[in-house]
């Protein structure tokens, strides 16, 4: 049924998007799988970021003290776990191979420069995962304790290095230094100035956190799902608790640092802040638009329309910049590349908006746990359930600002995406990838969905095994009455 | 602020390209040798009886083929950083192929884990049917590109094609031997009667390589066969290769494994000496002019080389851990824990 569903689903995108997607060529096609891949794969791997240090601290407190609930939060996440490093593996190998497969000239251009921390990427990081999480999965009987708490440590190491090292790679994309020019080719000159590059920490901290915060509102949602059906669950009530303390220490620390970070954009990606803002004039004063859309319906399909209404609070973004009013502030006319507007503008305001969202259940939920009213706040425990896909959305809907405000550059400054696609590429070798990437990508991802709603589920019936060990109604054998535990005599 | 290593534009030692290149050829000798094995046992995966026989062939390969995949990514990430022409070449210029290859190791990997997300015949007829599909296209595949890349003779060329039927008769014979260590009884005695037809396709598939070398006259290489460089790994692999066929016929399972293992070095050894002194045949480029400038390559040395042995050192702790035959009945969870 799903696969029909999805069958029309492409049909129809194919239909609509056919016409546009072909007179852009092998270019835009290129894009187009490069964005759908990475947005499909950014979620399994910031899963894994964000799980790993929850698994090692179930781990830490299984081992320690022996307490039933975090054996059992341990096993269920990392069920999750190995389901997301699974697809995140799957999915993540054509990552790499794009920037041979659809960008050479980018891979030529750059090689010396993102070759090597790519490379230490797969050394330093992807193996110590990959080996240790296959011990972690299938190990338990096997080593000792202490080696399979290890091995929790090394592979929440080997998952929070690799996204260092592909962090490495796109601040450089977005802050190039540390090279030289000769001929067409960018050649390394300063390793260290290559490696450190002015982004690289904003980006990293900023990522880590969104991927904590993602991850931490993954957990609360089910836990506050199986606290409002099974109420009074221990494991599930630490679940939760564990994951309000990460969201209402997180979110904060990530709204304080994203606005110090917006200040670092506008110093050294000027266009790309002008995007975010939709700012077309260098101006003082310049004011924040809350929201902004074209005048005209043409404006809708134009994603650099210029006219616009706007619901605006004067001189905020000068004074949020630079602490004055007055301010000036660098406009997208000055540039002769600018990215297109509409969508860095929209996918900044959808990831600040959740944020603050973020911030504000936090601070909700921490304190009705304060109270020890935890579950018997419905409306509460509603929120946590619709926000459970939140902070994945804002951060694919952060990465979206910052990559598609980048463009037209690959490297900024230096190449543009349109001299990095391949030129032996056509556009119909491209256009089949593209449709065998959406229909192989959507479909893993609506399989991974239902897979861990199955493990919900199963969770939740085990609860209920374990709340009811003697069914109510002793009449009638009722199908799905759950069967005595033959734990204890 | 600089450290002195890095400054000035001289290799740290004089043949640095030349090692890097046997690098990158060790990588691919490990990923030929490790994800070979779990190929192998995809390709014998449907003559398994029962559901049982069919656990413990999955049991056998669970806990290690992820690792074993990323050695692709290894090899793919090092070409990249030490060669970034050859990476950017190889890729743009089969760009099918190679996003085939991508989505055939996709099914491959993803298919044994939803087999276990739902309990219906079905289902789990169409995962296992995913697996065997990925575990056979797959080696095809990279076989064929590596044949396209060596003999610079394009995708669908008799060449490549021979190469990819080649390394999926490797993969078999590997995976039969490896499953020899890790199964026992009856199932044992089958495998080993299957590695030991799987080494006689292998000795098939090497002829059938050599004679289509030979006949097509393939960059000049009917000159070249006799020389040492060349003839050395193509002896060696015909000698593992019979030594795969007598070992399997003897049970003896451990030496049948090492044998196997000879294989795969000395099929990419032969691809090491057919490529070099260049190594992208099909641009004429040399190892010295795909080579990256002396910073970089210092850099990989100095922080890379380190790790690579730490890996190496870790994956013999990973086959340490999970050592001996598998038993899917004494395990409640049914996928590969057991204990010898």
């Amino acid at each position: 049924m799903i696969g029909g569903v999805i069958t029309s689903l492409v049909a129809d995108l194919t239909a609509i998007a056919a016409p546009t997607v072909l007179s852009g060529g092998p270019e835009l096609l290129s894009r187009i799988q490069f964005a759908w891949t990475i947005t499909i794969h950014i979620v399994f791997a910031s899963l894994s970021v964000g799980l790993a240090p929850l698994i090692v601290y179930f781990t830490y407190r299984d081992v320690k003290t022996g307490s039933e609930r975090y054996a059992q939060l341990r096993d269920f996440w990392v069920k999750v776990f190995a389901l997301g490093f699974v697809m995140g593996t799957a999915t993540g190998i054509p990552m790499s191979f794009q920037f041979g497969t659809n960008f050479p000239i980018f891979a030529e251009f750059a090689g010396e420069l993102i070759g090597g921390p790519l490379a230490f990427e797969a050394k330093m990081a992807f193996f110590l995962e990959a080996v240790f999480l296959g011990v972690l999965l299938f190990g338990r009987e096997r080593v000792s304790d202490r080696m399979y708490l290890a091995s929790s440590v090394l592979v929440a190491i080997g998952a929070w290095l690799s996204a260092f090292w592909i962090i490495v790679v796109n601040a450089w994309m977005q802050t190039p230094q540390g090279f030289d020019l000769a001929g067409d080719v960018a050649t390394m000159t300063d390793p260290i100035a290559a490696i450190v590059t002015p982004r690289l920490a904003w980006m990293y901290v900023h990522m880590q956190l969104s991927a904590v915060i993602a991850v931490a509102l993954l957990v609360a949602g089910v836990g506050a799902y199986l606290l409002w059906k099974h109420d009074g669950n221990d494991a599930w009530r630490t679940a939760v608790t564990i994951a309000l303390v990460l969201l209402v220490i997180s979110a904060p620390v990530q709204a304080l640092q994203g606005d110090a970070y917006a200040k670092h954009v506008e110093d050294t990606q000027p266009a790309k802040f002008a995007a975010m803002e939709a700012h077309y004039e260098t101006d003082e004063g310049v004011a924040l638009h809350v929201i902004a859309f074209p005048k005209t319906l043409e404006g809708f399909t134009d994603p650099r329309a210029e006219n616009l209404y706007t619901l605006s609070v004067p001189m905020l973004v000068s004074y949020m910049l630079e602490g004055d009013p007055g301010a000036e502030v660098i406009g997208l006319n000055e540039f002769e590349h600018t990215p297109p507007v509409a969508i860095v503008f929209w996918s900044f305001r959808a990831m600040v908006g959740l944020g603050v969202w973020f911030v504000f259940l936090g601070l909700w939920g921490a304190y009705r746990r304060y109270q020890g009213r935890l579950s018997e706040s419905d409306r509460l425990l509603k929120a946590l359930m619709l926000s459970t896909p939140l902070g994945f959305l804002a951060m694919i809907a952060g990465w979206y600002t910052t990559e598609v405000g980048r463009q037209p550059w690959m490297v900024q400054d230096e190449l543009l995406v349109g001299e990095s696609v391949s030129p032996v590429l056509t556009g119909w070798e491209a256009m089949l990838s593209v449709a065998a990437f959406v229909a192989v990508f959507g479909g893993l991802f609506l399989i991974a969905l239902y897979a861990f709603r199955r493990m919900v589920a199963a969770e939740s019936r085990r609860l209920s095994e374990a709340e009811e060990p003697q069914p109510p109604e002793p009449a009638g054998p009722s199908p799905g009455s759950p069967t005595p535990e033959g734990g204890d005599p | 602020m600089s450290i002195p290593l890095f400054v000035g534009d001289a290799y740290l030692v004089a043949w640095l390209p030349e090692f890097w290149f046997g690098v990158v050829v060790f990588t691919l000798a490990m990923y030929v040798f490790l994800d070979g094995f779990d190929f192998g046992i995809g390709i014998v995966y449907p003559l398994a009886r029962d559901e049982h026989e069919r656990e413990t062939l999955l049991a056998a390969f669970g806990p290690v083929w992820k690792a074993n995949e990323v050695w692709l990514v290894g090899f793919g990430t090092i070409l990249l950083g030490a060669f970034p022409p050859v990476y950017a070449r190889l890729l743009s210029e089969h760009y099918l192929l190679a996003i085939a290859i991508v989505l055939a190791l996709l099914f491959r990997g993803v298919s044994v884990k939803l087999r276990e997300e739902r309990d219906d015949e079905a289902w789990v007829r169409t995962c296992d049917r995913a697996f065997v599909a990925g575990s056979v296209i797959s080696p095809f595949l990279i076989g064929t590109l590596v044949g396209s890349w060596v003999f610079a003779s394009g995708t669908a060329s008799v060449p490549a094609l021979a190469t990819g039927v080649l390394l999926v008769a490797l993969s078999a014979t590997s995976g039969t031997a490896y499953l020899g260590m890790k199964t026992r009884g009856d199932l044992r005695d089958r495998i080993a009667d299957y590695g030991r037809l799987a080494g006689t396709i292998y000795l098939g598939a090497v002829v059938l390589v050599l004679g289509v070398l030979l006949a097509l006259d393939v960059r000049g290489l009917r000159a070249l066969v006799f020389t040492p460089g060349v003839l050395v790994p193509v002896v060696a692999t015909v000698g593992f290769g019979i030594a795969t066929v007598a070992l399997a016929s003897r049970r003896a399972y451990r030496e049948w494994l090492a044998a196997t293992a000879g294989l795969s070095v000395s099929l990419v050894g032969l691809v090491a000496a057919l490529l070099y002194p260049t190594i992208y045949p099909a641009a004429e480029l040399t190892v010295r002019e795909a080579v990256v400038s002396p910073i970089p390559l210092n850099l990989l040395t100095v922080l890379g080389l380190p790790v690579l042995l730490l890996v190496v050192g870790y994956f013999l702790y990973l086959y340490r851990v999970f050592e001996g035959p598998v038993d899917v009945e004494e395990d409640e969870g049914g996928y590969g824990v057991g204990d010898d």
